[in-house]
């Protein structure tokens, strides 16, 4: 018959201790385009090697022009992006206009810098300005900022490095970026173990913000990728009849 | 309490019965004996001009310097008691430079108006404190354009396109009028400032003086200058031939 189902019996689970610390083994992006940005990410969190959520929100709100990919520690990179929200909104008011996305960044890059001892997180930010555009800034582990025409962060970026020098071209358009983010977090998935779930996507320009989502089996199969298929558990206890040789799937 | 006044007058935190605060009068009274200090808003920029007045002849030219520097983009210029203009000037310094650290980018005009006006507010609101007795021109450009602010010794700021503040203030004030602000480039502005402030010297009250002019335009690379050595020289001979002329008629 069917073995017990209890998970702790699975040597893999046994290994994880499950009150480790949630991060997010991740894969975010952000790419420029004529007009505006594409931000884009998985939705995978783990604690060690169990899923912790399978349909994280990676991308998060900061202001209603500036967005912020979040990488490394759940828990860091929220605190920090929660100050960071508070802030731009005081900042919002004193000035009454919306704030840049380089102050967004700025306000990021003080908060890593400042509390890089404590702090586990890489982020990414994105967002338009009626001054400078679509802008993308990267704010990696100890707090230094970058602004740059694209950015890929989390442990699904080295993956994918090449494919991005290779395939991201000055001036896409808003359908070409997009395309080219969702391919690149759909390859991140298939190769990154820490990677995986949906693929969500942010697209701000002048005109507002726009919000995507790619569920996992949306998303095209890569090299020796397995088809999707019913629980081992169902295959089984279907009967003696189809039960698959041991070590045939 | 002595032989005369009401008594109203002591202290910067005692209201007259009709609502005034007189020791704050008092300080306007400091700033509208003072040098006549002009600024205006052209189309690419700020000028601002000063009349310097020479308390002795013994004094090393140059000195004394009533037009500041706040950061990269804005400038001071003061007519009133010099010390306290100083003391304005540094306060506003480390505004700017707290602001751009902070948020990565030059403090915009509006919000060092704003922040200098408070700075001068708070010293009416104390019994220990003395108000300043000092109006300050404010000029500046950032990413909005040129702007132009005075501040009050009552901690009070307005946004001008022309402005004048000190003894002359009122004839500089009509002559402002006159001009053609939004068709005027700087390069043309210093002219007319300079020819303002020859114009309202008073030759029989005050003997000498001594024309200080600093600009924030497209010429200077949206940088506060003093406006260039060959420019001056020119300017003052404009005003001084436009006096004679006037003289003449």
């Amino acid at each position: 018959m069917a073995p017990p189902l209890a998970q702790w019996s699975n040597p893999l689970a046994m290994d994880s201790d499950l009150n480790d610390p949630h991060s997010m083994g991740t894969t975010i992006i952000g790419v420029t385009y004529e007009g505006g940005v594409v931000l884009g990410a998985d939705s995978r969190t783990s604690t060690g090697m169990y899923v912790a959520n399978r349909a994280s929100d990676k991308i998060t709100q900061l202001t209603d022009n500036v967005y912020v990919c979040r990488s490394g520690s759940a828990a860091d990179s929220q605190i920090v992006s929660d100050y960071v929200r508070y802030f731009l909104h005081q900042h919002t008011i004193q000035l009454g206009q919306p704030a840049t996305v380089k102050v967004a960044a700025n306000l990021l890059r003080l908060f890593s810098y400042q509390n890089k001892n404590m702090l586990q997180t890489g982020l990414i930010v994105g967002g338009w300005d009626k001054y400078e555009g679509g802008q993308i800034y990267s704010i990696p582990l100890g707090g230094t900022i970058l602004r740059q025409p694209f950015t890929i962060g989390g442990s699904g970026s080295s993956y994918l490095y090449g494919f991005f020098d290779q395939e991201w071209k000055e001036g896409m358009s808003k359908d070409e970026a997009e395309k080219l983010v969702v391919k690149a977090v759909s390859l991140a998935i298939a190769r990154d173990g820490a990677s995986g779930g949906v693929v969500r996507t942010v697209i701000i320009n002048g005109d507002g913000v726009r919000r995507n989502f790619y569920s996992g089996d949306s998303l095209p199969l890569w090299h020796e990728e397995l088809e999707p298929r019913n629980s081992l558990l169902d295959i089984l206890s279907a009967g003696p009849a189809n039960t698959p040789e041991p070590m045939s799937i | 309490m002595s032989s005369i006044g009401t008594g109203y007058d002591l202290s910067v935190t005692t209201f007259s019965p009709d609502g005034r605060v007189f020791q704050i009068e008092y300080a306007g009274k400091a700033v509208d004996n003072s040098g006549t200090v002009v600024g205006i808003k052209c189309k690419d920029g700020i000028v601002l001009g000063v009349e310097k007045l020479i308390s002795s002849k013994m004094m090393l030219a140059g000195s004394n310097r009533r037009i500041h520097s706040v950061h990269r983009h804005s400038g001071m210029a003061v007519s009133g008691l010099a010390a306290d203009g100083r003391q304005i000037v540094a306060r506003a310094k480390s505004e700017a430079t707290n602001y751009e650290r902070i948020y990565g980018e030059p403090i915009p005009v509006k919000e060092l108006a704003d922040r200098v006006a408070s700075y001068v507010h708070l010293c009416t609101l104390y019994w220990w404190l003395r108000p300043f007795g000092c109006g300050i021109i404010l000029g500046g450009y950032d990413r909005d354009g040129p702007q132009l602010y005075i501040v009050e010794p009552s901690g009070v700021s307005y946004r001008y396109f022309g402005a004048a503040i000190g003894k002359g203030r009122q004839a500089a004030k009509t002559e402002i009028e006159k001009l053609k602000l939004s068709e005027l480039t700087c390069r043309q502005g210093v002219i007319e400032v300079a020819k303002i402030i020859y114009g309202v010297h008073d030759e029989a009250k005050d003997k000498a003086f001594e024309l200080e002019l600093s600009w924030v335009c497209e010429e200077s690379n949206r940088q506060h200058q003093k406006v260039p050595e060959d420019l001056l020289e020119a300017a003052k001979a404009a005003a001084q031939a436009a006096l004679e002329e006037m003289d003449a008629d």
